[in-house]
Protein backbone atom coordinates (compact mmCIF):
# COMPACT_ATOMS: atom_id res chain seq x y z
CA UNK A 1 0.00 0.00 0.00
CA UNK A 2 1.03 3.56 -0.79
CA UNK A 3 -0.25 6.66 0.99
CA UNK A 4 -1.55 9.33 -1.42
CA UNK A 5 -1.94 12.95 -0.29
CA UNK A 6 -3.27 15.91 -2.26
CA UNK A 7 -2.55 19.62 -2.01
CA UNK A 8 -5.11 21.44 0.15
CA UNK A 9 -5.54 23.81 -2.80
CA UNK A 10 -7.25 21.03 -4.71
CA UNK A 11 -9.81 20.53 -1.95
CA UNK A 12 -11.36 23.84 -2.95
CA UNK A 13 -12.67 22.12 -6.06
CA UNK A 14 -13.09 18.42 -5.40
CA UNK A 15 -13.02 16.04 -2.47
CA UNK A 16 -9.59 14.45 -2.20
CA UNK A 17 -8.86 13.07 1.26
CA UNK A 18 -5.58 11.28 1.84
CA UNK A 19 -5.98 7.57 1.28
CA UNK A 20 -4.15 4.32 0.65
CA UNK A 21 -3.88 2.76 -2.80
CA UNK A 22 -1.81 0.12 -4.51
CA UNK A 23 0.10 -0.24 -7.76
CA UNK A 24 3.58 -0.64 -9.16
CA UNK A 25 3.96 2.94 -10.38
CA UNK A 26 2.77 6.40 -9.42
CA UNK A 27 0.41 6.26 -12.39
CA UNK A 28 -1.09 2.97 -11.33
CA UNK A 29 -1.57 4.19 -7.78
CA UNK A 30 -3.29 7.35 -9.00
CA UNK A 31 -5.46 5.33 -11.39
CA UNK A 32 -6.75 3.38 -8.40
CA UNK A 33 -7.52 6.63 -6.61
CA UNK A 34 -9.36 7.97 -9.67
CA UNK A 35 -11.42 4.77 -9.86
CA UNK A 36 -12.75 5.71 -6.44
CA UNK A 37 -12.93 9.46 -7.15
CA UNK A 38 -13.66 9.87 -10.88
CA UNK A 39 -14.01 13.68 -10.78
CA UNK A 40 -10.50 14.01 -9.40
CA UNK A 41 -8.83 12.65 -12.52
CA UNK A 42 -9.29 15.69 -14.77
CA UNK A 43 -7.85 17.96 -12.09
CA UNK A 44 -4.57 16.04 -12.01
CA UNK A 45 -4.27 14.64 -15.55
CA UNK A 46 -4.95 16.33 -18.89
CA UNK A 47 -7.02 15.03 -21.83
CA UNK A 48 -4.24 12.61 -22.78
CA UNK A 49 -3.82 11.32 -19.23
CA UNK A 50 -0.53 13.17 -18.81
CA UNK A 51 0.26 14.91 -15.57
CA UNK A 52 -1.01 18.46 -15.92
CA UNK A 53 1.69 20.96 -16.75
CA UNK A 54 1.35 22.82 -13.47
CA UNK A 55 0.82 19.80 -11.25
CA UNK A 56 3.82 18.15 -9.62
CA UNK A 57 4.07 14.75 -7.94
CA UNK A 58 6.57 13.88 -5.25
CA UNK A 59 7.34 10.33 -4.21
CA UNK A 60 8.50 10.67 -0.62
CA UNK A 61 11.13 13.42 -0.96
CA UNK A 62 11.81 13.13 -4.71
CA UNK A 63 10.01 14.60 -7.72
CA UNK A 64 8.39 11.76 -9.63
CA UNK A 65 6.72 10.94 -12.92
CA UNK A 66 3.72 8.75 -13.57
CA UNK A 67 6.08 5.96 -14.60
CA UNK A 68 8.14 6.14 -11.40
CA UNK A 69 8.09 2.82 -9.50
CA UNK A 70 6.62 2.75 -6.01
CA UNK A 71 7.05 0.36 -3.09
CA UNK A 72 4.94 -0.48 -0.10
CA UNK A 73 5.15 2.23 2.52
CA UNK A 74 5.93 5.02 0.05
CA UNK A 75 4.04 8.31 0.12
CA UNK A 76 2.83 10.13 -3.00
CA UNK A 77 2.19 13.88 -2.78
CA UNK A 78 0.17 15.58 -5.53
CA UNK A 79 0.96 19.28 -5.50
CA UNK A 80 0.32 22.34 -7.62
CA UNK A 81 3.29 24.29 -8.92
CA UNK A 82 3.36 27.78 -7.44
CA UNK A 83 2.74 30.37 -10.12
CA UNK A 84 0.57 33.28 -11.13
CA UNK A 85 -0.74 36.35 -9.35
CA UNK B 1 -38.29 40.88 -17.84
CA UNK B 2 -35.45 41.67 -15.44
CA UNK B 3 -32.25 42.01 -17.38
CA UNK B 4 -29.08 40.44 -16.09
CA UNK B 5 -25.51 40.68 -17.22
CA UNK B 6 -22.81 38.10 -16.55
CA UNK B 7 -19.21 39.24 -16.37
CA UNK B 8 -16.63 36.47 -16.59
CA UNK B 9 -13.35 37.72 -15.18
CA UNK B 10 -9.86 36.65 -14.28
CA UNK B 11 -10.93 36.18 -10.68
CA UNK B 12 -14.54 35.13 -10.71
CA UNK B 13 -17.99 35.45 -12.22
CA UNK B 14 -20.17 38.46 -11.42
CA UNK B 15 -23.89 38.55 -12.13
CA UNK B 16 -25.38 42.01 -12.35
CA UNK B 17 -29.06 42.91 -12.34
CA UNK B 18 -30.74 45.99 -13.72
CA UNK B 19 -32.43 48.07 -11.02
CA UNK B 20 -34.46 51.24 -11.29
CA UNK B 21 -31.37 53.39 -10.75
CA UNK B 22 -28.75 51.36 -12.58
CA UNK B 23 -26.95 48.05 -12.42
CA UNK B 24 -26.00 46.24 -9.22
CA UNK B 25 -23.90 43.16 -8.64
CA UNK B 26 -26.49 40.61 -7.56
CA UNK B 27 -24.09 37.79 -6.78
CA UNK B 28 -20.68 36.38 -7.51
CA UNK B 29 -19.26 32.90 -7.92
CA UNK B 30 -15.87 31.20 -8.29
CA UNK B 31 -14.11 34.10 -6.56
CA UNK B 32 -10.38 33.89 -7.13
CA UNK B 33 -10.67 31.56 -10.13
CA UNK B 34 -10.40 32.52 -13.81
CA UNK B 35 -13.76 32.29 -15.61
CA UNK B 36 -13.24 32.39 -19.36
CA UNK B 37 -16.90 32.86 -20.31
CA UNK B 38 -20.48 32.46 -19.10
CA UNK B 39 -23.70 31.80 -20.96
CA UNK B 40 -27.38 31.80 -20.03
CA UNK B 41 -29.28 29.29 -22.13
CA UNK B 42 -32.41 31.08 -23.35
CA UNK B 43 -34.24 27.75 -23.79
CA UNK B 44 -34.28 26.62 -20.19
CA UNK B 45 -32.68 29.45 -18.19
CA UNK B 46 -29.71 27.32 -17.23
CA UNK B 47 -26.49 29.23 -16.64
CA UNK B 48 -23.09 27.88 -17.68
CA UNK B 49 -19.66 29.07 -16.52
CA UNK B 50 -16.37 27.92 -18.03
CA UNK B 51 -13.37 27.93 -15.71
CA UNK B 52 -9.73 27.92 -16.63
CA UNK B 53 -8.02 26.83 -13.44
CA UNK B 54 -4.35 27.65 -13.65
CA UNK B 55 -3.16 24.38 -12.19
CA UNK B 56 -6.07 22.03 -12.55
CA UNK B 57 -7.34 22.58 -16.06
CA UNK B 58 -10.54 23.61 -17.78
CA UNK B 59 -13.88 22.95 -16.07
CA UNK B 60 -17.51 23.63 -16.91
CA UNK B 61 -20.16 24.37 -14.31
CA UNK B 62 -23.93 24.81 -14.58
CA UNK B 63 -26.58 26.48 -12.43
CA UNK B 64 -30.32 25.84 -12.38
CA UNK B 65 -31.06 28.72 -9.99
CA UNK B 66 -29.69 31.75 -11.85
CA UNK B 67 -26.22 31.45 -10.43
CA UNK B 68 -27.08 30.99 -6.74
CA UNK B 69 -25.55 27.48 -6.72
CA UNK B 70 -23.35 25.71 -9.24
CA UNK B 71 -22.39 22.14 -10.00
CA UNK B 72 -19.73 20.71 -12.25
CA UNK B 73 -20.81 19.16 -15.55
CA UNK B 74 -18.79 17.35 -18.19
CA UNK B 75 -16.11 19.41 -19.87
CA UNK B 76 -15.13 19.07 -23.52
CA UNK B 77 -12.01 16.90 -23.79
CA UNK B 78 -10.05 15.43 -26.66
CA UNK B 79 -10.15 11.65 -27.04
CA UNK B 80 -6.90 9.74 -26.41
CA UNK B 81 -4.43 10.21 -29.25
CA UNK B 82 -1.42 8.20 -30.36
CA UNK B 83 2.04 9.52 -29.57
CA UNK B 84 3.26 12.02 -26.99
CA UNK B 85 1.79 15.19 -28.44
CA UNK B 86 -1.93 14.55 -28.25
CA UNK B 87 -4.14 17.63 -27.79
CA UNK B 88 -5.73 18.89 -24.62
CA UNK B 89 -8.41 21.54 -24.19
CA UNK B 90 -6.70 24.68 -22.89
CA UNK B 91 -9.76 26.93 -22.61
CA UNK B 92 -13.45 26.98 -23.50
CA UNK B 93 -13.59 30.01 -25.79
CA UNK B 94 -17.12 29.76 -27.19
CA UNK B 95 -20.31 28.16 -25.88
CA UNK B 96 -23.60 28.39 -27.74
CA UNK B 97 -26.99 26.72 -27.41
CA UNK B 98 -28.05 24.60 -30.36
CA UNK B 99 -31.52 24.13 -31.75
CA UNK B 100 -32.57 20.83 -30.22
CA UNK B 101 -33.21 20.47 -26.48
CA UNK B 102 -29.95 19.90 -24.64
CA UNK B 103 -27.83 20.67 -27.69
CA UNK B 104 -24.69 22.76 -27.10
CA UNK B 105 -21.66 23.68 -29.17
CA UNK B 106 -18.30 24.55 -27.58
CA UNK B 107 -15.23 26.04 -29.23
CA UNK B 108 -11.90 25.65 -27.51
CA UNK B 109 -8.33 26.85 -27.47
CA UNK B 110 -6.68 23.72 -28.66
CA UNK B 111 -8.74 24.02 -31.82
CA UNK B 112 -11.44 21.47 -31.13
CA UNK B 113 -15.12 22.05 -31.74
CA UNK B 114 -17.26 19.96 -29.40
CA UNK B 115 -20.92 19.02 -29.55
CA UNK B 116 -23.23 17.97 -26.72
CA UNK B 117 -26.74 16.63 -27.18
CA UNK B 118 -27.46 16.08 -23.50
CA UNK B 119 -26.95 19.43 -21.81
CA UNK B 120 -23.22 18.96 -21.14
CA UNK B 121 -23.57 15.51 -19.61
CA UNK B 122 -21.17 14.42 -22.37
CA UNK B 123 -19.28 15.95 -25.32
CA UNK B 124 -18.10 14.66 -28.68
CA UNK B 125 -15.25 16.12 -30.71
CA UNK B 126 -16.53 17.22 -34.13
CA UNK B 127 -14.28 15.00 -36.24
CA UNK B 128 -15.29 16.54 -39.56
CA UNK B 129 -13.54 19.77 -38.61
CA UNK B 130 -10.74 18.30 -36.54
CA UNK B 131 -9.70 15.94 -39.35
CA UNK B 132 -9.97 18.52 -42.13
CA UNK B 133 -6.60 18.63 -43.92
CA UNK B 134 -6.46 22.44 -43.87
CA UNK B 135 -6.79 22.54 -40.08
CA UNK B 136 -3.05 21.92 -39.86
CA UNK B 137 -2.59 25.46 -41.21
CA UNK B 138 -4.15 26.96 -38.08
CA UNK B 139 -1.86 28.55 -35.52
CA UNK B 140 -2.21 30.29 -32.19
CA UNK B 141 -2.78 34.03 -32.12
CA UNK B 142 -1.63 35.21 -28.71
CA UNK B 143 -2.24 31.76 -27.26
CA UNK B 144 -0.30 28.51 -27.26
CA UNK B 145 -2.71 26.92 -29.73
CA UNK B 146 -5.37 28.05 -32.20
CA UNK B 147 -8.83 28.59 -30.81
CA UNK B 148 -12.47 28.67 -31.92
CA UNK B 149 -13.94 31.78 -30.32
CA UNK B 150 -17.10 32.41 -32.32
CA UNK B 151 -19.89 29.97 -33.20
CA UNK B 152 -22.82 31.32 -35.22
CA UNK B 153 -25.84 29.06 -35.60
CA UNK B 154 -28.25 30.12 -38.32
CA UNK B 155 -31.62 30.53 -36.54
CA UNK B 156 -33.45 29.71 -39.78
CA UNK B 157 -31.32 26.70 -40.61
CA UNK B 158 -29.70 25.32 -37.44
CA UNK B 159 -27.57 22.74 -39.29
CA UNK B 160 -25.74 25.72 -40.82
CA UNK B 161 -22.81 26.61 -38.58
CA UNK B 162 -20.30 29.40 -39.10
CA UNK B 163 -17.16 29.53 -36.97
CA UNK B 164 -14.24 31.84 -36.61
CA UNK B 165 -10.79 30.68 -35.55
CA UNK B 166 -7.79 32.63 -34.33
CA UNK B 167 -5.77 32.02 -36.41
CA UNK B 168 -7.68 29.88 -38.86
CA UNK B 169 -10.26 32.02 -40.64
CA UNK B 170 -13.99 31.53 -41.10
CA UNK B 171 -15.35 28.00 -41.51
CA UNK B 172 -18.80 26.78 -42.43
CA UNK B 173 -20.77 23.57 -42.24
CA UNK B 174 -24.16 23.09 -43.88
CA UNK B 175 -24.75 19.64 -42.41
CA UNK B 176 -24.62 20.10 -38.63
CA UNK B 177 -20.85 19.76 -38.49
CA UNK B 178 -20.29 16.69 -40.65
CA UNK B 179 -18.36 18.52 -43.37
CA UNK B 180 -16.58 21.86 -43.38
CA UNK B 181 -14.95 24.36 -45.70
CA UNK B 182 -13.12 27.66 -45.10
CA UNK B 183 -14.97 30.71 -46.37
CA UNK B 184 -12.74 33.72 -45.95
CA UNK B 185 -12.80 35.06 -49.51
CA UNK B 186 -11.94 38.76 -49.39
CA UNK B 187 -10.32 38.68 -45.97
CA UNK B 188 -6.58 39.23 -46.03
CA UNK B 189 -3.76 39.14 -43.49
CA UNK B 190 -1.35 41.99 -44.11
CA UNK B 191 1.14 40.55 -41.61
CA UNK B 192 1.62 37.29 -43.54
CA UNK B 193 4.15 36.60 -46.30
CA UNK B 194 2.63 37.74 -49.62
CA UNK B 195 1.98 34.21 -50.87
CA UNK B 196 -0.15 33.42 -47.82
CA UNK B 197 -1.83 36.81 -47.43
CA UNK B 198 -5.19 35.61 -48.74
CA UNK B 199 -5.01 32.05 -47.45
CA UNK B 200 -8.50 31.39 -46.03
CA UNK B 201 -7.23 28.94 -43.44
CA UNK B 202 -4.81 31.25 -41.58
CA UNK B 203 -6.85 34.43 -41.16
CA UNK B 204 -6.80 35.93 -37.68
CA UNK B 205 -10.45 36.76 -37.20
CA UNK B 206 -10.72 38.15 -33.67
CA UNK B 207 -14.50 37.89 -33.42
CA UNK B 208 -17.41 36.99 -35.68
CA UNK B 209 -21.10 37.80 -35.14
CA UNK B 210 -24.26 37.06 -37.12
CA UNK B 211 -27.47 39.09 -37.23
CA UNK B 212 -30.28 36.81 -35.98
CA UNK B 213 -32.91 38.60 -38.07
CA UNK B 214 -30.81 38.29 -41.24
CA UNK B 215 -28.33 35.43 -40.79
CA UNK B 216 -26.68 36.16 -44.13
CA UNK B 217 -25.25 39.32 -42.53
CA UNK B 218 -21.98 38.70 -40.73
CA UNK B 219 -19.47 41.09 -39.17
CA UNK B 220 -15.86 40.25 -38.37
CA UNK B 221 -13.24 42.15 -36.41
CA UNK B 222 -10.01 40.86 -37.87
CA UNK B 223 -6.43 41.43 -36.73
CA UNK B 224 -5.90 44.00 -39.45
CA UNK B 225 -9.34 45.45 -39.94
CA UNK B 226 -13.09 45.05 -40.09
CA UNK B 227 -14.83 42.85 -42.66
CA UNK B 228 -18.49 42.48 -43.54
CA UNK B 229 -20.41 39.83 -45.44
CA UNK B 230 -23.94 40.01 -46.78
CA UNK B 231 -23.95 36.57 -48.43
CA UNK B 232 -23.60 34.30 -45.40
CA UNK B 233 -19.83 34.50 -45.40
CA UNK B 234 -19.25 33.36 -48.95
CA UNK B 235 -17.46 36.65 -49.64
CA UNK B 236 -16.22 39.49 -47.48
CA UNK B 237 -15.74 43.21 -48.00
CA UNK B 238 -13.29 45.28 -46.00
CA UNK B 239 -14.87 48.12 -44.01
CA UNK B 240 -12.45 51.02 -44.18
CA UNK B 241 -14.64 53.79 -42.77
CA UNK B 242 -14.20 52.68 -39.16
CA UNK B 243 -12.51 55.18 -36.86
CA UNK B 244 -10.53 56.10 -34.85
CA UNK B 245 -8.66 52.89 -35.80
CA UNK B 246 -9.31 49.57 -37.47
CA UNK B 247 -7.70 47.31 -34.84
CA UNK B 248 -9.76 45.75 -32.09
CA UNK B 249 -11.23 42.55 -30.77
CA UNK B 250 -14.96 42.79 -30.14
CA UNK B 251 -17.91 43.33 -32.45
CA UNK B 252 -21.66 43.30 -31.79
CA UNK B 253 -24.48 43.42 -34.33
CA UNK B 254 -28.02 44.53 -33.58
CA UNK B 255 -30.26 41.43 -33.46
CA UNK B 256 -32.89 43.01 -35.75
CA UNK B 257 -30.86 45.41 -37.89
CA UNK B 258 -28.05 43.78 -39.88
CA UNK B 259 -26.53 47.14 -40.84
CA UNK B 260 -26.08 48.30 -37.24
CA UNK B 261 -22.87 47.15 -35.55
CA UNK B 262 -20.47 48.26 -32.81
CA UNK B 263 -16.72 47.94 -32.36
CA UNK B 264 -14.21 49.00 -29.70
CA UNK B 265 -11.08 50.17 -31.52
CA UNK B 266 -7.57 50.14 -30.06
CA UNK B 267 -4.40 51.70 -31.46
CA UNK B 268 -2.99 48.68 -33.29
CA UNK B 269 -1.72 45.18 -32.76
CA UNK B 270 1.61 46.10 -31.19
CA UNK B 271 0.00 48.81 -28.99
CA UNK B 272 -3.21 47.47 -27.53
CA UNK B 273 -4.57 50.53 -25.76
CA UNK B 274 -7.31 53.03 -26.68
CA UNK B 275 -6.39 55.70 -29.21
CA UNK B 276 -5.26 58.86 -27.36
CA UNK B 277 -6.08 57.21 -24.01
CA UNK B 278 -9.81 57.65 -24.66
CA UNK B 279 -12.24 54.74 -24.47
CA UNK B 280 -14.65 54.93 -27.41
CA UNK B 281 -17.11 52.74 -29.25
CA UNK B 282 -17.45 52.93 -33.03
CA UNK B 283 -20.96 52.42 -34.40
CA UNK B 284 -22.24 52.04 -37.91
CA UNK B 285 -25.92 52.16 -38.81
CA UNK B 286 -25.48 51.87 -42.57
CA UNK B 287 -23.66 48.60 -43.09
CA UNK B 288 -20.20 50.05 -42.57
CA UNK B 289 -20.33 52.92 -45.02
CA UNK B 290 -19.94 55.40 -42.17
CA UNK B 291 -19.20 55.35 -38.45
CA UNK B 292 -19.83 57.57 -35.48
CA UNK B 293 -17.54 57.55 -32.46
CA UNK B 294 -19.44 57.21 -29.19
CA UNK B 295 -17.76 58.72 -26.13
CA UNK B 296 -20.39 60.03 -23.68
CA UNK B 297 -19.97 58.43 -20.28
CA UNK B 298 -16.66 56.79 -21.20
CA UNK B 299 -13.29 58.02 -19.86
CA UNK B 300 -11.53 60.32 -22.31
CA UNK B 301 -8.18 61.01 -20.62
CA UNK B 302 -5.46 58.55 -19.64
CA UNK B 303 -7.71 55.52 -19.91
CA UNK B 304 -5.95 52.33 -20.96
CA UNK B 305 -8.83 49.89 -20.93
CA UNK B 306 -8.67 47.14 -23.54
CA UNK B 307 -11.88 45.33 -24.45
CA UNK B 308 -11.22 41.70 -25.35
CA UNK B 309 -13.12 39.78 -28.04
CA UNK B 310 -15.94 38.66 -25.76
CA UNK B 311 -15.99 41.91 -23.81
CA UNK B 312 -18.61 43.63 -26.00
CA UNK B 313 -22.16 42.29 -25.74
CA UNK B 314 -25.67 43.14 -26.85
CA UNK B 315 -28.83 41.63 -25.42
CA UNK B 316 -31.25 39.54 -27.49
CA UNK B 317 -33.75 42.38 -27.85
CA UNK B 318 -31.15 44.90 -28.95
CA UNK B 319 -31.85 47.28 -26.10
CA UNK B 320 -28.75 46.91 -23.94
CA UNK B 321 -25.09 47.11 -24.87
CA UNK B 322 -22.19 46.45 -22.51
CA UNK B 323 -18.43 46.68 -22.68
CA UNK B 324 -16.04 45.28 -20.09
CA UNK B 325 -12.31 45.97 -20.01
CA UNK B 326 -9.09 44.41 -18.89
CA UNK B 327 -8.92 47.20 -16.30
CA UNK B 328 -12.08 45.88 -14.65
CA UNK B 329 -14.44 48.60 -15.81
CA UNK B 330 -17.92 47.67 -17.00
CA UNK B 331 -20.08 50.14 -18.89
CA UNK B 332 -23.68 49.70 -20.06
CA UNK B 333 -25.81 51.65 -22.52
CA UNK B 334 -29.58 51.52 -23.04
CA UNK B 335 -29.66 53.90 -26.01
CA UNK B 336 -27.62 52.12 -28.67
CA UNK B 337 -24.33 53.42 -27.31
CA UNK B 338 -25.12 57.13 -27.35
CA UNK B 339 -24.53 57.34 -23.59
CA UNK B 340 -22.71 54.91 -21.32
CA UNK B 341 -23.03 54.38 -17.59
CA UNK B 342 -20.47 52.62 -15.43
CA UNK B 343 -22.07 49.53 -13.93
CA UNK B 344 -18.97 48.37 -12.04
CA UNK B 345 -15.58 49.95 -11.67
CA UNK B 346 -13.39 47.63 -9.68
CA UNK B 347 -13.85 44.19 -11.17
CA UNK B 348 -10.95 41.90 -12.02
CA UNK B 349 -9.88 41.96 -15.69
CA UNK B 350 -12.99 41.17 -17.71
CA UNK B 351 -12.79 38.32 -20.21
CA UNK B 352 -16.38 38.00 -21.40
CA UNK B 353 -19.82 39.55 -21.03
CA UNK B 354 -23.20 38.06 -21.83
CA UNK B 355 -26.76 39.15 -21.11
CA UNK B 356 -29.34 36.91 -19.48
CA UNK B 357 -33.00 37.58 -18.88
CA UNK B 358 -34.36 36.54 -15.50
Amino acid sequence: MVRVCFTPNLRRYVACPSLNASGDTVGEVLAQVFAQQPRLKSYVLDDQSRLRRHVTVYLNDRKAELATAVATGDEVYVMQALSGG
Amino acid sequence: MTERLMAATRKGLFILQHQADGWEILRSAFLGDPVSLAMADPRDGRYYAALKLGHFGVKLHASEDEGATWHEVACPAFPPAEGDNGPSVLEIWALEPGKRPGELWAGTIGGGLFHSTDGAASWQLVDGLWNHPLRSNWFGGGNDAPGIHSICIDPNDPVHLTLAVSCGGVWQSRDAGATWRPTSEGIYAEFMPPARRNDPSIQDVHRLVQCPARPSALWAQHHNGVFHSTDAGESWQEVTAIRPSKFGFGVAVHPKDPERAWFVPAVKDECRIPVDGAVVVARTTDGGRSFEVQREGLPQRHAYDLVLRHGLAIDRAGRWLAIGSTSGHLWVSDDQGMRWQMAAGHLPPIYALSFAGA
